[in-house]
């Protein structure tokens, strides 16, 4: 240590210390502005009346449906999606198919179609209009304004958070870990538990927490697609915008404040688990 | 184990990887495929290891058709080029991953699992790497390492991808004498890949001389230097 502190430090940059600070301090303000205070305001305004109102605001029904809701989709959508992801990665990356440049664009369609659309495009596929969603609705399985319309919404609109995150990783290990482990006589499932898997767990992980983010806070497509019946098919984020509607500041952002505890509670999981795996992070790491 | 190659081509698309090309390895060899970058030697390693599908032509080991088995069913032991040892797993677990993988019934005890890998890293001469990840070795230690784990599966051969690229001069002629010293005490058909006619003619026993996906030349070192068969197999050799 001692004989690091002796020489000074190499800049790694020609800037001038001043314009060094600058830049940061610039850097710091818009993160402070744009990200930090926003996020304080929910909070802020949430408990303008104590704790107490807001605790009441979240004992009401339709936000304790609300929670359920997000909860149960999120819960629904987000394996799905990862075993999606993880098919679609993998069948991108590790083999060769015709179809496979139009299957990488159809992977980013959610991305670029509006959710609003998203939604409208699944209301006009399975709604009392459509011949398909009148044979559903006849069958007492309406996915529109229900349950299951608003998965295929979160489905849609999250789908290409797991893929999007695996492929560029896929893509960089190449296949030969995989042949030497067939090599070795291990079966595929044996080479996907014990080879694939662990070679992509961070991807995963990161685009498992935002594909669940995604899941938990989309409001376009699922407010065209659920109706937002109070109770039955709203989620967090439409039941925020009902109640500030109905100038329910405290309820709505005290919904809205939990919204935000779900996504920072997210983003502590994946910090701790970095952290706790460090050591196995940097052993692994490419050479 | 003998390996007889008959007529065998590959496609990659409209690139011709093989011209239909034959080949006897006698049991017990060490056989170089030698020859200029793109002239067909991995696909052709490749091809016997089972990880490639040739196009037309047959493979045989033992005598026996072999053209249409998995890559599991071969059991040959094959070294890549950059050794793809599973990063995540420690040495010890590389080297037992082939036994791990073996179905219920003939997969060994724990204790069996250990005294084995442990003799695979007396036989490479690393006894005391087990708890080690490939990230904390040298280039020399990975390619024994991953010449033990193709090892550990009791293969039926040994095929190994250019062993000594990704080494420096001086490695690469201690692991020469390695690579011969482990063929001769296991006994197996080795095959390996290199485009260094030096290494071939040094370690090999018959060396394959390769162009353009074709077959140029098959012969002892000596006989090589002696009678070049072509232009291409005299003017490749004399560098
Ligand atoms: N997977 C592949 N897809 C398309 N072409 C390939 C593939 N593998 C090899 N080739 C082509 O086959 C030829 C022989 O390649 P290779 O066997 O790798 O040569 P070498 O190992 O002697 O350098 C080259 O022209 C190469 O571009
Ligand atoms: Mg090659």
């Amino acid at each position: 240590m001692s004989d690091i502190a002796l020489t000074p430090p190499v800049p790694v940059t020609t800037e001038a210390p001043l314009i060094r600070a600058l830049l940061i301090g610039v850097a710091l303000i818009f993160v402070a502005l744009f990200l930090f205070a926003p996020l304080v305001t929910v909070f802020v305004e949430a408990l303008r009346q104590g704790w107490v109102a807001a605790i009441d605001a979240l004992r009401l029904p339709d936000a304790q449906a609300a929670i359920r809701m997000t909860l149960t989709i999120a819960a629904i959508a987000v394996p799905i999606n990862a075993a999606f992801g993880i098919a679609a990665a993998w069948a991108i990356t590790k083999f060769d198919f015709p179809g496979k440049a139009f299957l990488i664009t159809l992977i980013d369609l959610p991305f670029s179609v509006s959710p609003v659309v998203a939604g409208l495009m699944l209301v006009l596929l399975f709604g009392a209009n459509s011949t398909l969603g009148g044979w559903l609705i006849a069958n007492d399985m309406p996915i529109v304004f229900a349950f299951p319309g608003i998965v295929l919404a979160t489905l849609f609109v999250t789908f290409p958070f797991v893929a999007r995150e695996l492929i560029p990783v896929m893509i960089e290990q190449g296949r030969a870990e995989e042949e030497a482990a067939l090599t070795l006589g291990a079966s595929g499932w044996r080479i996907f538990f014990t080879v694939t898997l662990p070679n992509i767990r961070w991807a995963l992980l990161y685009g498992v927490l935002l594909c669940n983010a995604r899941a938990m806070g989309e409001f376009g497509a699922v407010a065209v697609v659920s109706g937002k019946i109070r109770g039955e098919t709203a989620t967090m984020p439409t039941m925020v915008e009902m109640f500030y509607n109905e100038y329910l500041a405290v309820a709505a952002f005290t919904l809205a404040a939990v919204l935000a505890m779900l996504a920072l509670l997210t983003l502590l999981l994946k910090s701790l688990l970095e952290w706790r795996h460090a050591d196995l992070l940097a052993a692994t790491r490419r050479h | 184990m003998n390996i007889e190659i008959e007529e065998l081509a590959k496609e990659f698309g409209t690139t011709r990887a093989l011209h239909p090309v034959s080949l006897s390895i006698p049991s017990g060899a060490l056989v170089a495929l030698l020859g200029p970058s793109g002239s067909g030697k991995t696909t052709l390693l490749r091809v016997l290891g089972g990880l490639e599908f040739p196009t037309s032509g047959r493979v045989l080991f033992g005598g026996q058709d072999a053209t249409g088995l998995s890559v599991q069913e071969r059991r040959a032991g094959f070294v890549f080029q950059s050794y793809a040892l599973f990063k995540h797993m420690t040495v010890f677990e590389n080297i037992a991953y082939g036994l791990r993988a073996r179905p219920r019934k003939e997969r060994p005890a724990e204790a069996e699992i250990g005294r084995r890998v442990n003799k695979l890293l007396d036989l490479i001469q690393l006894p005391d790497i087990g708890t080690r990840y490939p990230n904390q070795l040298s280039g020399g230690q990975r390619q024994r390492v991953a010449l033990a784990r193709a090892l550990a599966i009791e293969p039926r051969m040994l095929l190994l991808d250019e062993p000594f690229g990704a080494l420096d001069a001086k490695v690469r002629k201690e692991l020469r004498h390695g690579l011969r010293e482990i063929h001769d005490r296991t006994g197996l058909t080795t095959v390996f890949v290199t485009h260094d006619q030096g290494e071939a003619m040094e370690l090999a026993d018959l060396v394959v001389v390769m162009s353009m996906g074709r077959i140029e030349q098959v012969g002892k070192p000596a006989e090589i230097r002696a009678k070049p068969a072509t232009d291409f197999v005299r003017s490749f050799t004399a560098a």
